[in-house]
């Protein structure tokens, strides 16, 4: 029997906003647990909520992103649940009235592009942080109330790999808007998902598994393709998939049932009354489109169109937004689009590979590397000295004086050079000969010899020049 | 000092002239409820060493001409949170709870230099309409100290008709500052829904949740009204409308010729006790002699779904809003809970009083998957109704009249069993506040000597004309200026 397979997933994403969706307390990571709280944090008695409007823009600019249909009127409901985490024993979230709805994003699996549609995005409020250990659990409220977006894709992804590219492109365009780090090490990007399987043909799904919280893209495709795998082989055995949530074990590559889910959980969904409907109106969508910065794809079409690159070229710099901006930076400050490229594509990147961190953690900047290639294209450093200076700029220095300092500048004064030129043609008299007899070798002895003069400061091109000069004129 | 009859303008001229000093005047408020709380039990928490040293204080600064309520003692419902002073909600899951921040309108009453004489008894987190509900005493009527005061602002309206204080902050959320002031025979408005802010009041059902005033004329509750009322950033419920100085046209020259008011069928109808529907009977007749225009071809033929549509929607709201009392952050913790589970279950069982579990489970239910749209759905849309019912009567009549209860205050214990008795009492307020619009009980009669209140609606943010009606029928007659016989009498 043939089987396919239907993926979706649940994506929560943390907003960058200053302040939560519903307390004017900061949103700061990494303080002493519950410094950044207050009484609306701690659901002390009398307090009500105050709606960030930052987090409906953002929510709004996330829609946008996303191609997505904008809700005109929306409100906010209650889902009730127990829970230390949870102070007012129930969460402030979306779910009569999405923030956004029927939203897509186009990935590429094998070459082959497909749309996966996105079902709904809904704005609420994450949960503090619950720590237990032998005789004491504690409670930090600081992320209590952090800004949330969950994005919920529509039951078209059909593969384990198709459920990680569309993961990186929901990633990548939620990141060129600018209103998350969308870090799934950090937790800002955090992913359930479902799986289920049916006989080809069937108008029926499958009975599906959950997973919640997978914390790699990479675990995620391993997890699903075993949960595939299992579906499978239970069900070509005869047996029947229990709706359950089950766990990924990162050890062992293997997923492990937590709890059978009997009917679904009782959250008692009802209107929120102490926030009122919200209108959004048609001015305010198009201010906020109008202030969206540019998408991946925008920006990958004027690198090809307007800058010369090449497709592959312009889709690996724009894998991330800290790149791409960095490469805008770059090319702002004059330097040339194609040679900035390859040093980010190549020497950058193989560099952040090599030490494993982000482009934002390096002392690399754009000035710095603009500078490099300008000290290349007016011939002040070759390319074998850029990659001396190279290593200067990586450490945040400034690259003309770096290669000053290291005697890194090439020797490019035509004054400079004619007496080291008439010097070694004086001292070679038969490479002469040899040049006027036709043997073109001969000019690559003498450049070498006057190269060797020099311990290679000269520059090739005016050294070339030169001496093309002096031997016609003999 | 009984405060019965006390004029706020005329007190805070005696004050500012020094006639009689913050700090007497404070005095006089804690010996006159001395006098009578023994008896009526009116307070949870007395604010006493506070009140005389704020009171002296104040004599010191000097009493400030724009300050309307520098140095005036009033009282606080023990629902409205006051920083440093105990809040209770008259709930064993907050007697020991000290908040640390002030409510919107204390902060307001702060500003203005009031001095809080103390927290006023109620049902259990405003749950109730006798004060039986409170996990610590009922507060007894002073007209009738067998009888209830009525609820669930039941302390504030013992308080203001003791003669203990001019006004005592309410909350109404389906007649809780009406009721009692009806069976106390004192002046209660609920404002428009949005008009006061809710921010530290501890919520109930947050969509008709709403501050107000009991006090002992109509004149001073408008001028208190109007010092609590307001947009606030706190509360996005609360409105940016302009807040009127409502008491600036009360005078000799208000009246009610040509007002149309309309007496909707079912507000006398013969749930209504004879005494009580004599009493409104009266109060109509003497408005028609002053010139108003009485419309009584008027029907709101959904009044009656108003008391089930109402405690599913009200106790829905509540069973979410009281979940944070989970024995975690604060309040009452079982100490004999041992696991999470135990801390949740024990602590609210043992925490909550019997009232507020009923209508946790009904609220509970009401909202469950497979029961939300049979009841808390229906329920809502019977709201829609029943605003459109108000909507229809009030779009060519200024106001809307009937009794405020459909019977005087009743005795202790006797309803106590009946909840669903003890519910249907609230008939005729619970409409207004699945309308969100203003009404105010005001002292019409009295049947067998216990007091009647006239029930007095208005059109939304039209607290004008509700102040109007209530005033002119105040000057004309003399009910809000019988007292209830009780302790020191005089």
């Amino acid at each position: 029997m043939n089987f396919e397979t239907t993926i979706g997933l649940e994506v929560h994403v943390e907003l960058k906003t200053h302040s939560k969706i519903y307390s004017p307390t900061p949103v700061e990571f990494g303080d002493e647990p519950n410094a950044n709280t207050n009484v609306i944090d701690w659901a002390y008695p009398g307090t009500l909520p105050t709606l960030n409007k930052g987090v409906v823009r953002d929510g709004i600019m996330a829609g946008l992103a996303l191609h997505a249909q904008i809700s005109k009127h929306m409100h906010f409901d209650r889902k009730n649940y127990f829970y230390p985490d949870n102070p007012k024993a129930y969460q402030v979230t979306q779910s009569e009235t999405p923030i956004a709805h029927d939203g897509w994003i186009e990935i590429e699996v094998n070459g082959k592009k497909k749309k996966i549609g996105i079902k709904e995005m809904h704005i609420e409020e994450d949960a503090g942080k619950n720590t237990h250990t032998s005789n004491y659990s504690y409670v930090d409220l600081n992320r209590q109330g952090t800004p949330l977006i969950e994005i919920v894709s529509k039951p078209d992804i059909a593969s384990p790999e198709e459920a990680v590219a569309y993961l990186e492109a929901l990633r990548q365009r939620i990141q060129f808007t600018g209103i998350s780090d969308v870090k799934m090490e950090e937790g800002s990007m955090r992913v359930d998902t479902n799986i289920s399987i049916r006989p080809i043909g069937s108008d029926k799904y499958g009975t599906k598994t959950e997973m919640k919280n997978i914390n790699s893209f990479n675990f995620v495709k391993k997890a699903l393709n075993f949960e595939q795998q299992r579906h499978e082989k239970v069900i070509m055995a005869g047996g029947t998939i229990a709706q359950e949530t089950r766990r990924f074990d990162e050890a062992t590559g293997e997923t492990i049932s937590m709890r059978t889910k009997e009917g679904s959980d009782d959250y008692r969904y009802f209107p929120e009354p102490d926030i009122p409907p919200l209108e959004v109106s048609d001015e305010w969508i198009q201010e906020i489109e109008d202030a969206m910065p540019e998408m991946p794809g925008e920006r990958r079409a004027r690198y090809t169109n307007d800058l010369g690159l090449s497709e592959y070229d312009a889709m690996v710099l724009t894998q991330t937004k800290e790149m791409s901006d960095f490469f805008e930076a770059t090319i702002a400050l004059g330097a040339d689009p194609k040679k900035a490229a390859n040093y980010l594509m190549n020497d950058v990147n193989s560099y952040l590979n090599d030490k494993q961190v982000d482009l934002q953690d390096t002392k690399l900047t754009p000035a710095n590397l603009a500078g490099m290639i300008k000290l290349i294209d007016d011939g002040t450093i070759s390319s074998k000295m850029a990659k001396k200076v190279f290593k200067g700029i990586l450490d945040g220095q400034e690259p003309a004086a770096y290669a000053e300092k290291n005697g890194l500048v090439q020797l490019s004064d035509p004054a400079k050079l004619q007496p080291i030129v008439d010097e070694v043609l004086a001292n070679n008299q038969q490479s002469i000969e040899d040049y006027k007899n036709g043997k073109d070798r001969a000019v690559g002895f003498l450049v070498g010899q006057i190269m060797k003069q020099t311990r290679g400061k000269a520059n090739p091109g005016v050294v070339n020049k030169l001496l093309m000069k002096a031997l016609n004129e003999k | 000092m009984k405060f019965n009859e006390t004029d706020l303008t005329q007190l805070h001229e005696d004050l500012q002239t020094k006639k009689i000093s913050a700090k007497e005047l404070t005095k006089a408020a804690f010996d006159r409820i001395k006098e009578t709380d023994d008896d009526v039990k009116a307070f949870i928490t007395l604010n006493e060493d506070e009140a005389l040293k704020r009171a002296e204080a104040i004599d010191n600064e000097g009493i400030a001409a724009d300050k309307l309520l520098a140095g005036v003692p009033l009282a606080v419902k023990d629902n409205i949170v006051t920083k440093g002073l105990k809040t209770t909600a008259a709930s064993k899951m907050l007697e020991n709870f000290t908040p640390i921040y002030d409510a919107t309108v204390i902060e307001k009453l702060n500003a203005q230099d009031f001095i809080n004489v103390g927290k006023t008894n109620l049902d259990e987190f405003a749950m109730g309409g006798s004060t039986e509900n409170s996990a610590f005493f009922t507060t007894h009527n002073p007209w009738d100290l067998t009888r209830v005061p009525g609820g669930s602002s039941g302390g504030s309206a013992a308080a203001v008709a003791a003669g203990d204080v001019i006004g005592a902050l309410g909350t109404d959320t389906g007649g809780s500052i009406r009721m009692p002031s009806s069976y106390n025979n004192v002046v209660g408005l609920k404002p428009t829904y949005g008009r006061v802010s809710r921010w530290g009041a501890i919520a109930f059902g947050s969509s008709f949740d709403q501050i107000g005033w009991i006090t002992n004329s109509v004149k001073n509750n408008a001028l208190l009204t109007e010092i609590i009322s307001g947009q606030d950033d706190h509360d996005m419920t609360s409105s940016d409308r302009q807040v009127p100085n409502w008491a600036a046209s009360l005078n000799e020259n208000t009246n009610v010729k040509g007002l149309r008011i309309a007496v909707p069928k079912e507000y006398l109808d013969e749930g209504i006790q004879p005494g009580v529907r004599a009493v409104i009977n009266n109060a109509l007749k003497h408005f028609e002699e002053l010139g108003a225009i009485i419309d009584t071809d008027v029907s709101m033929p959904h009044t009656k779904y108003g008391v089930p549509a109402y405690y599913i929607l009200a106790s829905s709201e509540a069973s979410s809003n009281l979940q944070r009392y989970d024995g975690i952050r604060y309040g009452f913790r079982a100490p004999d809970a041992k696991t999470l589970e135990e801390v949740y279950v024990k602590s609210r069982t043992q925490g909550f009083g019997d009232e507020v579990k009923r209508r946790i489970m009904l609220g509970t239910f009401s909202l469950s998957a497979g029961f939300y749209d049979a009841y808390f759905n229906k329920a809502a849309k019977i709201r829609t109704l029943i605003a459109q019912d108000f909507a229809n009567v009030l779009k060519d009549h200024d106001l809307i009249m009937g009794p405020t209860g459909a019977n005087p205050a009743f005795e202790i214990g006797s309803e106590i069993a009946d909840p669903k008795t003890m519910y249907m009492n609230d008939i005729l307020t619970v409409p207004v506040n699945m309308a969100g619009l203003p009404a105010m009980s005001l002292p019409a009669g009295f049947d067998n000597g216990l007091p009647v209140g006239l029930h007095i609606i208005g059109k939304a943010f039209d607290e004008q004309t509700i102040y109007n009606a209530g005033y002119v029928f105040e000057q004309t007659t003399d009910f809000h200026k019988q007292m209830p016989k009780l302790g020191g009498q005089d």
